[in-house]
């Protein structure tokens, strides 16, 4: 498949640098050597089967304290990944869409989009927004998304459809506007008008200064948002590398093919 | 739940910011408890005979009581000869306005965030303060007056409205109602009066700011709200100590009395020192706050935000005597560290058709212990009675404990009652998702409570709602680690 100019990889520092990047949780290594450039402007989807790491990978970018990461680097934009807690990955511009979003009862949506965004702007040095600046914000997004008001009175996914906290979660992105954007599994579950919706929103966020990751398990996600490269994560390690038309030929033959041995020899056949 | 974020530790080990001491010289009563105290304190106070004779009463009566053991709290015994009953400000004559107040008692409420010039003017709030157990100035008493609305001191309402205090005094809470309570009326030495007669709605919050300093004082105030028919009034209540090693007993009583289509709201913010992470010191605080519903279609709701003292034990109630009255209770108990708290509320149904509602959330974090303990009794008149109760339990860490004790007595076959209850944990999962969207931990922490609290909050009046969810986030200290 052609792709336009202005989304080809730029000959940029990337935005994002993994090198050997390996990982445990619970004594169990499930990261075993991830070398991975992402640049900005780019969309890199991650594919591969249950148990690959592909969430692993996804939840260490972002910080989550379960994983204990046991060697490796990270740079993001020139800095130490790893050394920076959650809340400063996330203000550096890195966000994450939840495969499974979770609930914050009583907690209502407007709050945490307004602190999160306020959050933002204040480390940008922006002043703080107020109320009714916020409200005019949010609910132009949300009106892009299809989205009804009410989701602004109600708890942080409390009660929501899958297909609600997936588009919950969009509407976050769209509002944060991240540098990187990692959705993992952000198509699943969702049903046809779902995934419209949520594939809309996506590539309404691609730009030259920003690089998305998507990470999925199903072709389907990649025919309405076409990425620029692909990965295929087999135990831990990235396997093989290509174009969008790696999707098609995992949709055909699974994932057999990545036996060891295999991997390089069909990287390049592609 | 995360054990590692040093943002999260480092905010959950913040300090009790209202715990500074007054150098102010206080005029003490001897240590301990006998009817020479209470004749002292009675004299002290100029009262007339029928209140001395009614202390008497009390404190007879209070020697055949012992202190009740079915709550669930625990705390070394009370030596109530260790006490000063009696404890004022030094000054030579009561205040006639603000500019005789002693300014560094002035300067002790403006670190505490109540500036009385500027915050009642401002805010358009009357602020009766007190300290220790006198209260020091009540502002806007001229303007309510042309209302015809009476908010003084209780020693004020004593000297210049002797006959209402004695047709009310003690008609809701009776002075040997319980041990604490019975304590209380032998040995209260102020508090705040409240009258608002006929058909007025009062025009302004209502607010008292109770504070104890002095040490080894117990602080016994006792407050008195009458709604005569039609009368609409909103009390607000806040209450600080000083950092202490010792414990300080705090015995208060509150009475509130709404006639025919009257309406009370009583809102509290108790932020009384808790105690150290250690569980050294902090207030014991056993409060019985009663209101009684004595007309038809009056309305009485109580607001508590409790977030201070080591111990905690009230039971804010209200008797429904008049017809279509309506009882509600809202409260949120946060304990963290060794904190114990054992509230709730009692509705008790009488007239016909009468209605309460009860939500309770309670905040449990570090070694904190909070118990729901409420009653709902509909009496065989109470035709129509109704109830809902909703308790809700918010766990943080592993070592804390909540519990619910809702007891319910129905005597009437027409009567609905309905109680939900719901325990939960503040997640490792909730707080990531907050973070990973560029919120500190700390305030991750605070949006998540105060998500959980929120429709105890948000029936506060909104100065006081502000208030209260800053107090929700800072109390979490040390719950983690």
């Amino acid at each position: 498949m052609q792709m336009p100019a202005r989304l080809q990889p730029q000959a940029t520092q990337p935005l994002l640098q993994i090198r050997g990047l390996r990982v445990e949780i619970d004594g169990k290594r499930v990261l075993d050597g991830i070398d991975l450039d992402i640049a900005p402007g780019e969309v890199v989807a991650i594919m591969g089967p249950n148990g690959s790491g592909k969430t692993t990978l996804a939840q260490v970018l972002a910080g989550r304290e379960l994983y204990r990461v046991t060697g490796g680097t990270v740079r993001f934009d020139g800095q130490d990944l790893l050394a920076l807690p959650p809340q400063e990955r996330a203000l550096a511009g890195l966000f994450l869409a939840f495969q499974y979003p979770v609930e914050i009862p009583g907690l209502s949506n407007v709050y945490l989009l307004k602190a999160a965004l306020n959050a933002q702007r204040k480390h940008r040095g922006l002043p703080e927004l107020d109320a009714m600046e916020f409200l005019q914000q949010v609910k132009a997004l949300m009106r892009e998304l299809g989205m009804d008001e009410k989701f602004l009175q109600r708890g942080v996914n409390e009660g929501f459809s899958g297909g609600e906290k997936k588009r919950n979660d969009m509407l976050q992105m769209a509002l944060l506007q991240p540098r990187l954007a990692i959705l993992d599994e952000t198509d699943s579950g969702l049903d046809v008008d779902a995934l419209k919706a949520v594939a809309q929103a996506v590539n309404a966020m691609r730009s030259p200064e920003r690089a998305l990751v998507l990470i999925t398990h199903y072709e389907r996600l990649l025919e309405v948002i076409v990425p620029d490269r692909m990965h295929v994560l087999w135990q831990g390690r990235i396997a093989a590398s290509g174009g969008a038309e790696l999707a098609r030929r995992i949709e055909r033959e699974g994932y057999a093919w990545l036996q060891p041995g295999a991997a390089l020899a069909s990287a390049q056949e592609v | 739940m995360s054990q590692s974020n040093p943002s999260l530790v480092e905010f959950l080990e913040r300090d009790y910011a209202a715990g500074f001491i007054s150098p102010i010289d206080s005029d003490l009563a001897p240590k301990g408890l006998n009817e020479d105290i209470i004749r002292l304190i009675s004299v002290k106070k100029n009262e007339p005979e029928f209140l001395l004779q009614w202390r008497l009463k009390a404190y007879r009566h209070w020697l055949t009581l012992a202190e009740p053991t079915w709550a669930k709290i625990h705390h070394p015994p009370i030596d109530y000869q260790a006490i000063h009953y009696y404890a004022a400000p030094k000054r030579d004559k009561a205040p006639k306005s603000l500019d005789e107040v002693d300014p560094e008692l002035l300067r002790v409420y403006e670190k505490l965030g109540i500036p009385l010039h500027e915050r009642a003017a401002l805010a358009g709030v009357a602020v009766d303060a007190v300290f220790d157990s006198v209260s020091v100035a009540t502002t806007f008493k001229d303007k309510l007056a042309q209302h015809g609305i009476i908010f003084c001191s209780f020693s004020d309402a004593v000297q210049n409205h002797p006959e209402l205090v004695q047709q009310y005094l003690g008609t809701v809470v009776p002075p040997g109602d319980n041990f604490f309570a019975a304590l209380n009326a032998a040995v209260f030495t102020d508090g705040s009066f409240v009258y608002i007669p006929k058909g007025v709605r009062c025009p302004m919050e209502l607010s008292t700011y109770f504070r104890i300093n002095a040490k080894d004082s117990g602080q016994f105030e006792r407050t008195l709200i009458i709604a005569d028919e039609g009368a609409q009034v909103s009390y607000l209540e806040g209450c600080t100590a000083p950092r202490r090693d010792e414990n300080q007993l705090h015995a208060a009583v509150v009475e509130i009395i709404a006639l025919d289509d009257a309406r009370v709201k009583y809102s509290t913010v108790q932020n009384w020192y808790p105690g150290d992470k250690d569980g050294k010191g902090g207030i014991y605080n056993f409060v019985t706050k009663r209101g009684e519903c004595r007309g038809a279609r009056s309305r009485i709701s109580w607001t508590q935000v409790e977030t201070g003292s080591a111990i905690t034990w009230k039971y804010p109630s209200v008797l429904l005597r008049g017809d279509d009255s309506v009882g509600e209770f809202y409260s949120v108990a946060l304990t963290n560290h060794f904190q114990q708290a054992d509230t709730g509320t009692k509705m008790i149904h009488i007239g016909r058709n009468t209605r309460s509602t009860i939500v309770s959330k309670g905040i449990s974090a570090g070694r904190g212990s909070n118990t729901y303990r409420g009653l709902v009794k509909v009496l065989p008149k109470a035709e129509g009675a109704r109830n809902y109760t909703q308790c809700d339990s918010l766990l943080i860490g592993a070592r804390c404990g909540a519990h619910t004790f809702p007891y319910i007595e129905v005597r009437n076959p027409s009567a609905q009652v309905e109680h939900e209850a719901t325990t939960s944990r503040v997640g490792e999962d909730q707080l990531f998702y907050c973070m990973q969207r560029g919120i500190s931990a700390e305030d991750a922490v605070a949006l998540i409570v105060g998500g959980f609290a929120r429709e105890v909050v948000k029936q506060l009046p909104m100065e006081f709602a502000v208030e209260a969810q800053k107090l929700l986030g800072v109390s979490l200290e040390g719950s983690v680690g």
